[in-house]
């Protein structure tokens, strides 16, 4: 550690490391220098002039947010020519600006409001005419209101230097300077509202959100978003059962300040008007809705029946679903239904990984490591596009600590931008790729190894292979589509090395007695949809999906927004969903597994159907998934720990395939988020 | 071509060969000492170059009139990467009008101080920064480049001295700010005229981030009388502390306006009578500013046994700045010429910081309501107080260059203001065009320099 | 887009006046030499200039809001230029810009009808002791009283 520096801020000694700013120096002591423009982790601005403090020694007020701490320095932040400079800035941004707080969606969490209440001066002494500028519609999730900003650059440096997108510039000169999107009158980005987010003031609206409701007026729920595998914390604002926006409110996530248009916007599918609000079962050939108790007595009985006489039975599970109804559904098939003909749509060979480094710990990269590690070898995937929050941080890594960041693709990605090496391959040429980087990747004192589903079966063992030769720290990420995808290999969602069919011969079994969809889609894109003769086929959905259309019997099933219990990300860092809304005429698959076993008489066996305690039994049988409850209590991310021992494989790589959902997709979620397509459209209309 | 004709009390260095026939070619000029100092320099240590810069008291002719051999000092000779050269030829401080003639002039002059940085900084190429208004100046100084490199005086191996520089003119496009050197850089890399945050400043992380010598180009046509003659020659001209000779424009209500080469520490009194020949119009002078707009204006009486110097004006508490004098007589409306300036900083602030993009903006509308004749007693104050709190809060001079003018106009003509309040619209403008009047019919109408955006 | 040759020429050698990967540094003059030859800064423009220099078409547009000399409106084939900043303005600077006003027709950045002439009110031009001053596109007229205008704005409109 080098010496620290020693310097007095408003009469308190404090030591910081050399090179740290004042403004931060300051912040971790305790003492709150106000400012707009400065935002850890951004490009320096110094012109909000709010953050002007006085240093012994220094003629002028000086901005905190560009001096770095000096030995001896003598700092004080609250004079009374410190106030009046404060307030005059405030006096001078606020001239322009409209106030228009009482119809303004950032009142009440609006930067510029608690400074003028800190700092200002409560009358104006400004009496000229306004400059204004009507607002825009830049997206259909941007809104700009000029007249608004005060012109802090925030917006502007997010896009740029965290998105890398740089679809947000500065047009015109002094007063009538403006920010502006890339394509003049709209915006051709990634939708990812981080403009939005980090706007300290009501400039930058959301389209979702605007004048919808107060700030104030809503709870906020912090829970984590339901698409992508990244495991974004998202924190849902609710009025009245009703979800009004998700943003990061308080940063508190894996991602901190990250969220992209999904995990932001995303979350309107759970009021699709075509959502399913009570259980339907095939009466004469047609799905009609039937009570609960009915739809439940059905399925019972058609399982004990199956049951009793050893039929055959298939499971589809889910990859958004819990950790827990995963588990509880792998239970119920083994142990009540008695079938390993279990499995899910596989989007990530995670299982010849975690076999791969069987013997060793502590090989499995967390979402931090990849803004910590001096190196990042991408392999075989579009990071920006597929992986949102992980393709921000190695951006991060590379921004903050200059990190070497190698990309092996076969299109060129937005990585390039920064990549220290990008080399370009055909499909199945990856390994050879990373082969000729060998030098280079020995050079690096550690290095992440994030890989797609180019890379699986054989190939993911020469990886690690390739990664373990290097003699030098590496992590692994092996790429997965969805919210728990990587839970659902966890806990087991998988034909075990025995036997038991996989999904494809699941699906064209003739002689299935029963088909039990939990959560899943198989029957998307397949048409014509498989001969199925006479099996019973059971789905639990939130939509009549495809393969809801083909069931006898359809629950409907609460969203992740609408239920408890813990998913697991990319990085296998398990997180808790926390219940935002009340899920009208739906239920939790857990929960409808569990009426389902009480129905059937295996209550006992089964256990409750309490996602805590199904949890804890979790945190017993599942290997790496003892951990700490506190953290997850917290609110906080719990890395399982990393495998030390052989996983069983069924050896069929070839049913991996990684959909590839975009920015904008992300499957049937995807299809029913008014959002999502109206992005697409208006960006298709283009 | 000269557009005033020279005055006896003027003493040459700079300005020595203009009048003579082509003075811009390079054959007048290797003919009259042209290029000797490059060929001295070359011979001397980069120390020894410095530290005749330093004994010359040179000190940064742009306006802000810092030592230039220390700034040379500044840059890291032995950092790996390129260094640069960079002329300040973005004139247009109002009131200046200096730095065109002696590119007009004498463009080898420059051309030769830049080489001579060169060799002090061990920098091989540089660039002129030349606003877009002088389109003229830029094919001058083109052709002047040209010629140098066909007599060997640019390119490589420059006259067998081994001494490798490429120099290239690059055109501003209007924009005030662009003359604040960090700023200059940034438009020089092709981007908004943004100041930067210093440090690091130019001589350290420059041009395209190296290390940078940037100068007025007034301070490198200075360089090669100093090297050809020597650093004590040229401070000797000058007073302690300021060596040398300045360009002095004079501006505004003078008999004999134009661009006179003047000693430090040239009485005020003798310049304006016996240079400029008088107030226009044997009229009384009401008011002074010494060094273009951005300087605190000084009222006739405070021009007493005042010198052009930059500890002399310190102590009136203005500024030498970039020699734009601006003459004010008795019958001027110092409201109106606040305005004027006002106007003129709201225009050309680049908007980035706070202070500088709200309060000239703001004192611009105040300034003109005011002179309209819709004034109230109380907004005096108001313009004196804004003022202030833009002083030394900006992110650069921008902002005091509007606040000190409009501070001590309000101090010293508090009156001029207050009749205002009494005689409507303006109880100066006597045979003037006003804007008033068009004003008054449309107390909203906005004001198309400031408030139009030109995309 | 097609520029002339000499345009052309001009390009390639502002590309290659800057260090290796600093193109960017001739968007500036490339904008402003395209635009004296084009009229004004067009989308097109904007696009291929964008392209020759691998910056962003927004990375353009940034600056030409930013450089009062760039417009993207065209202006009159003789655009005026009139100072009345505060050397020009003691010297009947505002009287000429009025004056200009009144008898083109037009006001601030505003084109006659013909496309031959504009005005624009401008800031310091650098010709404070020749005051009040003006500019003819890039031609500088010294000296100029509201009899002058009238004969040179007579001129111009001979000339076409």
């Amino acid at each position: 550690m080098p010496d620290l520096v020693t310097l007095t801020i408003d009469g308190r000694t404090i030591q910081a490391p050399p090179g740290t700013l004042l403004i931060d120096a300051a912040k971790r002591s305790g003492i709150e220098v106000p400012s707009f423009c400065y935002y850890e982790g951004l490009t320096l601005a110094a012109a909000c002039r709010m953050c002007l403090v006085e240093i012994e020694k220094m003629p002028k007020l000086m901005t905190a947010c560009t001096q770095p701490v000096a030995e001896g320095m003598v700092v004080r932040t609250e004079t009374p020519q410190v106030a009046a400079a404060r307030k005059s800035m405030l006096e001078f941004l606020l001239a322009n600006h409209p106030l228009d707080c009482p119809v303004c969606d950032k009142g009440g969490e609006c930067e510029l409001q608690d400074m003028t209440f800190r700092y200002g001066a409560g009358e104006s002494r400004f009496t000229e005419m306004k400059v204004h500028v009507d607002e825009k519609q830049w997206s259909p999730v941007v809104f700009f209101d000029n007249p608004r900003c005060i012109l802090c650059y925030r917006c502007v440096r997010i896009c740029n230097e965290g998105m890398g997108v740089g679809a947000l510039g500065v047009v015109n000169r002094g007063v009538v300077s403006e920010i502006a999107p890339n394509k003049g009158d709209h915006l051709e980005c990634d939708e990812c509202g981080m403009c939005i987010d980090i706007c300290p003031v009501g400039a930058l609206t959301s389209g979702i959100y605007r004048y919808h409701t107060r700030p104030w007026e809503m709870q906020h729920v912090g829970t984590i978003c339901t698409h992508c595998s990244n495991g974004c914390k998202t924190t849902l604002g609710v009025r009245n059962d009703e979800i009004i926006r998700g943003n990061n409110r308080d940063h508190s996530g894996v991602n901190g300040e990250f969220l992209c248009i999904k995990g932001r916007y995303a979350f309107d599918f759970y009021n699709h008007p075509e959502r399913l609000l009570a259980p339907l079962v095939r009466v004469n050939g047609t799905l009609e809705e039937v009570s609960w108790s009915k739809a439940i007595e059905t399925v019972a009985a058609k399982f004990n029946e199956v049951r009793g006489r050893n039929g055959k039975v298939g499971v589809i599970g889910s990859n958004h679903t819990t950790n827990e109804e995963n588990y509880y559904l792998q239970k119920f098939a083994r142990q009540v239904l008695g079938t390993e003909n279990i499995d899910h749509h596989r989007t990530g060979d995670v299982p010849n990984l975690l076999d791969a480094l069987s013997g060793k710990t502590g090989k499995l990269a967390t979402t931090a490591d990849l803004y910590e590690k001096k190196a990042v070898l991408v392999v075989g995937t579009d990071l920006a596009l597929e992986q949102p929050f992980l393709s921000f941080q190695v951006r991060a890594n590379y921004r903050h600590h200059q990190a070497h960041v190698y990309v092996v693709t076969a299109q060129p990605v937005r990585e390039d931008q920064y990549a220290a090496a990008s080399p370009r391959v055909a499909a199945g040429g990856e390994l050879d790729a990373v082969e000729s980087l060998r030098d280079r990747l020995q050079a690096e004192p550690e290095l992440v190894v994030v890989f797609g589903d180019a890379i699986k079966g054989e190939a993911v063992r020469r990886l690690v292979d390739f990664g373990e030769s290097l003699g030098i720290p590496v992590h692994y990420v092996c790429l997965v589509d969805y919210s728990n995808s990587r839970g659902a290999v966890d806990m087991g969602l998988l034909p075990d090395a025995a036997g038991g069919l996989a999904l494809p011969e699941i699906l064209a079994a003739q002689d299935l007695d029963v088909l039990w969809v939990v959560g899943a889609n198989p029957l998307r894109g397949r048409s014509p949809a498989p001969a199925w003769g006479g099996r019973f086929v059971v789905v639990h959905d939130l939509f009549l999906t495809e393969t809801a259309q083909a069931a006898d019997v359809v629950f409907p099933a609460a969203s992740a927004y609408e239920k408890g219990g813990t998913v697991t990300n990319v990085c296998g860092e398990v997180q808790r969903l926390r219940k935002a809304v009340g899920a009208m005429g739906a239920k939790p698959d857990l929960e409808i597994m569990g009426l389902l076993a009480r129905e059937m008489g295996v209550a006992a066996e089964m256990g409750p159907w309490i996602p805590d305690t199904v949890f804890t039994e979790i945190r017993k049988n599942v290997r790496g998934y003892d951990v700490p409850l506190p953290v997850l209590e917290m609110g906080g991310a719990a890395q399982t720990a990393a495998v030390n021992g052989r996983v069983a494989l069924d050896g069929r790589p070839e049913l991996i395939r990684s959909a590839h959902e975009n920015l904008f997709t992300s499957g049937t979620l995807g299809r029913y988020s008014k959002v999502l397509n109206s992005v697409v459209e208006n960006h298709g209309n283009r | 071509m000269l557009y005033n004709e020279p005055n006896p009390l003027e003493t040459r260095i700079l300005t020595r060969r203009f009048g003579l026939e082509n003075s811009a070619s390079i054959d007048t000029y290797l003919a009259t000492q042209g290029y000797q100092a490059f060929e001295k320099a070359a011979g001397m240590k980069p120390e020894q170059i410095i530290e005749e810069m330093k004994i010359s008291n040179l000190r940064g002719r742009g306006g802000a009139g810092f030592p230039t051999g220390m700034k040379w000092s500044f840059v890291p000779r032995a950092s790996p990467k390129p260094k640069y050269i960079v002329v300040n030829a973005d004139e247009s401080e109002p009131g200046t009008c200096k730095d065109r003639l002696l590119m007009e002039n004498d463009p080898h002059q420059l051309i030769e101080g830049t080489l001579i940085a060169g060799l002090a900084v061990d920098a091989h190429a540089g660039y002129i920064y030349i606003r877009g208004e002088y389109r003229y100046l830029i094919e001058i100084v083109d052709k002047a480049i040209a010629e140098a490199y066909a007599h060997g005086y640019l390119g490589k191996n420059i006259r067998g001295t081994g001494f490798d520089f490429e120099l290239y003119t690059h055109t501003g496009a209007g924009a005030y700010e662009c003359g604040e050197e960090s700023a200059l850089l940034e438009s020089l890399e092709g981007k908004r005229g943004i100041p930067r945050i210093r440090p690091p400043f130019p001589a350290v992380a420059g041009a395209f981030q190296c290390p940078t010598v940037l100068n007025n180009v007034e301070t490198f046509c200075a360089v090669p009388p100093i090297i050809r003659d020597g650093g004590a020659a040229f401070a000797a001209l000058g007073i302690p502390k300021a060596g040398g000779t300045k360009l002095t424009c004079l501006t505004g209500h003078v008999n004999r306006p134009g661009v006179y080469e003047l000693k430090l520490g040239f009485p005020v009194k003798t310049m304006l009578e016996e240079v400029g020949g008088g107030i226009l119009g044997g009229k009384k002078l009401k008011a002074f500013i010494p060094g273009g707009s951005s300087c605190p204006v000084l009222t006739g009486a405070e021009c007493e046994g005042l010198t052009m110097d930059y500890d002399s004006m310190a102590k009136a508490k203005s500024m030498l700045g970039s020699g734009g004098v601006v003459v004010m007589h008795e019958d001027t409306c110092m409201v109106k010429a606040a305005l004027r300036i006002m106007r003129f900083y709201a225009h050309e602030s680049c908007g980035w910081c706070i202070p500088c993009r709200e309060g000239t903006n703001w004192l611009r509308k105040l300034l003109q309501r005011f002179h309209d004749g819709m004034g109230q007693r109380s907004d005096i104050a108001l313009i004196g107080d804004l003022a202030k709190n833009m002083l030394g809060r900006t992110f650069c001079p921008l902002g005091d260059a509007a606040a000190l003018p409009t501070i001590s106009i309000v101090e010293k003509f508090y009156h001029e203001f207050e009749d205002h309040l009494n005689g409507k619209p303006c109880p100066y403008e006597v045979g003037q065009t006003s804007r008033s009047a068009r004003v008054l019919q449309d107390p909203q109408a906005t004001d198309p320099l400031t408030e139009e955006s030109n995309a | 887009m097609t520029f002339s040759a000499e345009l052309e020429n001009r390009f390639a050698r502002l590309l290659t006046s800057y260090p290796p990967g600093r193109q960017r540094s001739a968007v500036i003059p490339m904008l402003l030499y395209a635009q004296d030859e084009i009229g004004s800064v067009t989308p097109e423009l904007i696009e291929e200039v964008a392209r020759r220099t691998g910056v962003t078409p927004l990375q353009v547009d940034e600056v030409i809001g930013y450089y009062s000399m760039l417009h993207k409106k065209p202006l009159g084939k003789y655009h005026v230029q009139i100072c009345t900043n505060i050397s020009c303005l003691l010297r009947g600077g505002m009287e000429l810009w009025e004056h200009a006003c009144e008898k083109v027709g037009v006001g601030h950045r505003e084109v006659t009808a013909d496309g031959q002439v504009s005005l624009e009110e401008v800031e310091c031009i650098g010709a404070c002791s020749w005051a009040p001053a003006i500019q003819v596109n890039y031609d500088f007229h010294h000296f100029v009283t509201p009899e002058k205008l009238d004969r040179l704005l007579d001129g111009l409109r001979k000339i076409h």
